[in-house]
């Protein structure tokens, strides 16, 4: 009987796609659902993460290394995307700047109702995001590399940003 | 000195750098002063212009980055300077044009009579800050400023400008893109 194949690491799979996709620029603010990206982003003497201090300051931070040939991504959490609202409507979208936001999702279908700080964001995240005509990939467990892709054909289509919101259950990060 | 003076005076001492300016009058004196294509006008977002030239500073090492900022834009996003101190970036150049007020909306005063940008960007971390306080004085500090490695630092205190603003920003937000990256050399 042949050995089982080692089941698949869905954060060395994101960073195969997104190294695939060729992203060059990755910042962001800490989340803990998609902390195992960052922590590999992260790893070496000169890491590929450059973290920011306030989310809408990694999207202009992105935009600028868009602006000198970067293809940019940034992480964070959805409570971040409220600080991100006027810069992707007033920088992004009219200047036709693309950005992978790739945003841990918080409050998802209230699994941590125990989190009410959670709960408001987490209900509305997706529906906020559409309006503002960014698209929005809710990837199952195992299909991140393919929204990945589909986000990064989006951004090369449309010059705009295109988001995946990493569901709990999704790289087995954890929400405390 | 006014911000549209300031403008010109930085304006004349630049060569081929990538130039991010501020939200409101300054991207319109900017643009007022010298339509460079390097110019990258902000009309939104404000308070990003250093995070912008930030990731254009790191990602194009090999081009001076100079952001054109306010201090009601700068305010807004003060921790931007921890980032500008964290990747020490050397083609980074920050001039603040100060006139302690957000002067594209009406005049409405800013806390900067009693802050001094320039000691919080001192103690941030920026590897050189100076201050300046008139037209002379800022001609003359702009070219060994600009010649001495970065992260720097500049804070050009100015008064109010009593004369009609500068005109619009006569391009459209994706050409100001195209062109930026044309100068950067990126590929669009």
């Amino acid at each position: 009987m042949p050995p089982a194949a080692a089941p698949a690491n869905p954060t060395d799979e994101a960073l195969a796609a997104l190294t695939s996709e060729r992203f060059t620029f990755f910042t962001g603010v800490a989340d803990s659902l998609v902390g195992p990206l960052i922590a590999r982003l992260s790893e070496g003497s000169s890491p590929r993460y450059r973290p920011a201090v306030r989310e809408d300051t990694a999207i202009g931070f992105a935009a600028g290394a868009y602006l000198a040939g970067g293809w940019p991504c940034v992480l964070m959490q959805n409570s971040g995307l409220g600080y991100c609202l006027n810069a992707l409507t007033s920088l992004n979208l009219i200047y036709q700047i693309p950005t992978l936001l790739i945003v841990g999702y918080r409050g998802y279908q209230r699994h941590d109702a125990d989190a009410p700080e959670h709960l408001v964001m987490g209900r509305a995240c997706e529906q906020l995001l559409t309006t503002i005509g960014v698209p929005v990939h809710v990837p199952a467990p195992g299909a991140l590399p393919g929204a990945i892709h589909a986000a990064s054909q989006w951004m090369r289509e449309h010059r705009t940003p295109s988001a995946v919101l990493v569901r709990p259950d999704v790289l087995g990060g954890h929400t405390a | 000195m006014t911000v549209r003076e300031a403008v010109a005076a930085v304006t004349r001492a630049l060569t081929d750098e990538l130039v991010v300016c501020t939200t409101g009058f300054i991207s319109r004196d900017a643009c007022a002063a010298a339509d460079r294509p390097g110019n990258f006008y902000m009309i939104g977002s404000m308070g990003l212009a250093p995070a912008i030239g930030l990731g254009l500073a790191v990602t194009r090492p090999s081009r001076r980055v100079v952001v054109f900022d306010g201090d009601g834009a700068l305010l807004m996003a003060l921790g931007t300077l921890a980032m500008a101190a964290q990747w020490k970036p050397k083609n980074f150049y920050h001039v603040v044009f100060d006139n302690e007020a957000y002067a594209s909306t009406g005049h409405q005063p800013t806390p900067t009579r009693e802050v001094a940008l320039d000691a919080v960007a001192a103690a941030s971390g920026y590897a050189r800050v100076a201050r300046v306080e008139s037209v002379p004085a800022l001609t003359e500090a702009l070219a060994p400023w600009l010649a001495a490695p970065g992260p720097a630092f500049l804070l050009v205190k100015c008064a109010r400008d009593a004369a009609a603003p500068s005109g619009r920003i006569p391009h459209a937000p994706p050409a100001i893109t195209q062109r930026v990256m044309q100068a950067a050399g990126a590929s669009a």
